[in-house]
């Protein structure tokens, strides 16, 4: 689950990382002026709450010196939509703008921990080279990349953000605060379940006061049994489609093409969707249909395929482990039924009783087309979108 | 040979008694596993299934010389199973538990390093050694007693590989899901060197999907330490940057992680990588099928 910046800063002032004095969030220019106010003097900044980096480029950050800016800022930036290289092309609607007093900015210093997957461990990452896209940096100068490794349950130690801040050329006087500020953010990660907590820019005054002008934070999925507060919060993450099927127990992801795919296993629906790619064609989504495979649940995966205007046809390929596979045979038509379908139907089934599952399909009197092998499935769904 | 479990393994099942616990483990029993003893806080001194069942891990161990356990505990409370198993002296853990938070995972990490002990998963469909003993949640009936190893990230993208090794009469030694989350207990350069120092495994089918380098390092270790031809298929091809795919493990985060990425490893080395997930059965047995079939 991702926070949006003005939610991580809330949660960083409650662990006292210094952040800017804050006006809070408006939904409508007309709050702009109480925002001001809350603000303190100006200049102010105007900060779009999407999810999605690269936003600054995209006209969601605005520096205002006067009211009359401020105001004209808001009217443009509330509802605007913004596309970046984070959002593979769609635009996110901004109905969130953060309204903050603006910082005078001596020096710019990335810095965040995450999870290292690699080491198994929590891991500082920190770069004097502040407001780029770690990414980058990580390619163009990877020399410039700070790293402590942390202990899952102590997190940071004092010397190991001396060394950081060292290395950062923090100024003696703020080696103090910067102890404090890494401790603070090693702790917001350890005790939020975090995957990635990071502050960028992290930024030194002008009078040389360190502050998070920045904030990102992105809580396990799996710990949210943890976090009863975040887990009530609404997902601004997900599609209206991707939502319902969460509702039902269905892992599905909206995706550009025509061909719907539902598929029981997660790793068997990727290989699914390269497999209609190969073929020629473009998945619609990733469903994984979990695995059982019942009437139910395919009947409730079918809906949720077809809630997507764009989809053509639909693939199922079912590996039937467990359960039978004239069971999920007949528990497709039986899905069948209910939706009545409008788009072709591809059913590939393989495992325990593959023929009778396959027999059950022929005799239905359904038109669905029945493959032989997941490659056989795909050309005829590519086939089937393409006539 | 064959890796991790055998039919002298004597399988202790944590969270025995619970629907999933129940239901597998019923399962494993018909497969023919050894399932000696079950673990259910507050249930010892019962049986289940005919089998008794402990308060504890270790007075499973005390009593039945039980050497392997099978975890179904929810996620909550997985990561504590894991470390009880381990402290009571199991040498191979099968955690099958989906959910778990990773900074669970890596306090368990911590809490094993040093001991003599090998943890699978979590959140994989186990491990079988076909025709000996069956730990896990697969379809028994698709495998084969062989001579290729499988290692894999995904529970049915492995039975699909299997089953079209099986279907070309072409049997298993050992077939290993080392699971779909960030941190696993066993990464694939684990399992390769024990399919490397296995004599009845003669060939490995390697089954990696995107996010996280473990399959960059398998590449690195191929190169390194095996001579056993490895047979690779990584799905996620068309999987979009910045979504989880399923698996927490799943995802390509800020350019790392890039089905492009691994492909390019495993090829470098020489792994045979297939780029239609329908073509593994055949490209195994188009280049070791009469070595291999029995």
């Amino acid at each position: 689950m991702k926070l949006l910046e003005y939610e991580a800063k809330e949660i960083f002032a409650k662990y006292g990382i210094p952040v800017p004095r804050t006006g809070g969030v408006i939904t409508k220019p007309a709050q702009i002026k109480a925002a001001l106010k809350k603000a303190g003097k100006g200049p102010w900044v105007l900060k779009a709450q999407v999810l999605a980096g690269g936003r600054g480029k995209a006209g969601g950050v605005k520096l205002v010196n006067t009211r009359a800016e401020a105001l004209a800022a808001a009217k443009a930036m509330v509802g605007m939509k913004i596309a970046t290289h984070q959002t593979q092309g769609a635009g996110l609607t901004v109905r969130e703008v953060l309204v903050d007093q603006a910082a005078p900015i001596a020096r710019e210093i990335y810095i965040s921990v995450a999870l290292d997957r690699k080491s198994e461990c929590p891991v500082m990452i920190a770069s004097a080279e502040g407001g780029m896209q770690i990414e980058e940096l990580a390619l163009s100068k990877p020399e410039a990349i700070l790293k402590e490794k942390l202990c899952a349950l102590r997190g940071i130690e004092p010397f190991q953000a001396r060394r950081l801040a060292f290395k950062l050329g923090i100024p003696p006087s703020e080696l103090g605060s910067f102890v404090r500020f890494a401790t603070a953010l090693s702790r917001t990660f350890l005790e939020l379940d975090a995957s990635l907590v990071e502050v960028n820019p992290l930024i030194l005054t002008a009078e040389g006061k360190l502050m998070a002008l920045d904030g990102k934070i992105v809580v396990d999925d799996n710990a949210l049994f943890r976090h009863a507060a975040l887990a009530e919060r609404p997902d601004v993450e997900s599609s209206a489609i991707e939502l319902a099927a969460k509702k039902v127990g269905i892992n599905y992801i909206g995706l550009d093409g025509d061909i719907g795919c539902m598929v029981n296993g997660a790793g068997l629906a990727m290989a699914t969707m390269d497999t209609v790619a190969l073929a020629g064609g473009m998945p619609a989504n990733f469903l994984d249909v979990g695995g059982g495979a019942t009437a139910d649940q395919v009947t409730a995966a079918f809906k949720i395929i077809l809630k997507d205007p764009k989809v053509k046809a639909v693939l199922i390929n079912i590996f039937g482990g467990i359960m039978k596979c004239d069971v999920i045979a007949q528990g497709v038509l039986e899905a069948v039924k209910k939706v009545k379908l409008e788009v072709p139907l591809i059913v590939r089934l393989e495992g325990t009783n593959v023929e009778v599952g396959r027999d059950l399909l022929r005799r239905s009197g359904l038109k669905l087309t029945s493959a032989e092998s997941l490659w056989d499935a795909a050309q005829k769904a590519v086939a089937a979108v393409k006539r | 040979m064959s890796i991790l479990l055998n039919k002298d393994s004597r399988l202790v099942v944590q969270g025995f008694t619970g629907e999933a616990g129940t239901f597998h483990s019923k399962q494993c029993i018909e497969y023919g596993s050894r399932v000696v003893a079950g673990v259910t806080p507050g249930k010892g001194g019962t049986r289940h299934l005919g089998v008794p069942v402990f308060n504890t891990v270790a007075d499973a161990v005390r009593a039945t010389g039980a050497n392997a356990s099978l975890i179904f505990v929810p996620p909550p409370y997985a990561g504590d199973s894991v470390l009880e198993a381990a402290d009571a002296g199991i040498p191979v853990v099968v955690c099958i538990t989906e959910g778990i938070p990773a900074l669970d995972m890596a306090r368990v990490k911590r809490g094993l390093a040093g001991k003599p002990v090998r943890l699978v998963g979590p959140n994989c469909p186990g491990v079988i050694t076909p025709g000996q003993c069956k730990a896990g949640i697969m379809p028994g009936y698709i495998h084969k007693p062989g001579h290729v190893g499988v290692v894999s990230r995904s529970g049915t993208l492995t039975y699909e590989a299997v089953w079209q090794l099986t279907q070309r009469d072409m049997g298993q030694s050992t077939v290993v899901g080392i699971g779909g989350d960030p941190i696993a207990g066993s990464s694939f350069v684990d399992i390769l060197k024990l399919f490397q120092a296995d004599t009845e495994t003669k060939a490995v089918v390697l089954i990696g999907e995107i996010g996280g380098s473990a399959e960059e390092e398998a590449a690195d270790f191929y190169k390194r330490e095996m001579n056993k031809p490895v047979f690779a298929f990584v799905a996620g091809r068309t999987a979009p940057p910045g979504r989880r795919m399923g698996h927490a493990g799943a995802i390509i985060e800020g350019g790392s992680g890039t089905h492009a990425s691994k492909v390019s490893a495993l090829e470098s080395v020489g792994v045979h990588v297939v780029e239609n997930l329908s073509g593994i059965g055949s490209a195994v047995a188009a280049n070791l099928g009469s070595a291999l079939a029995r």
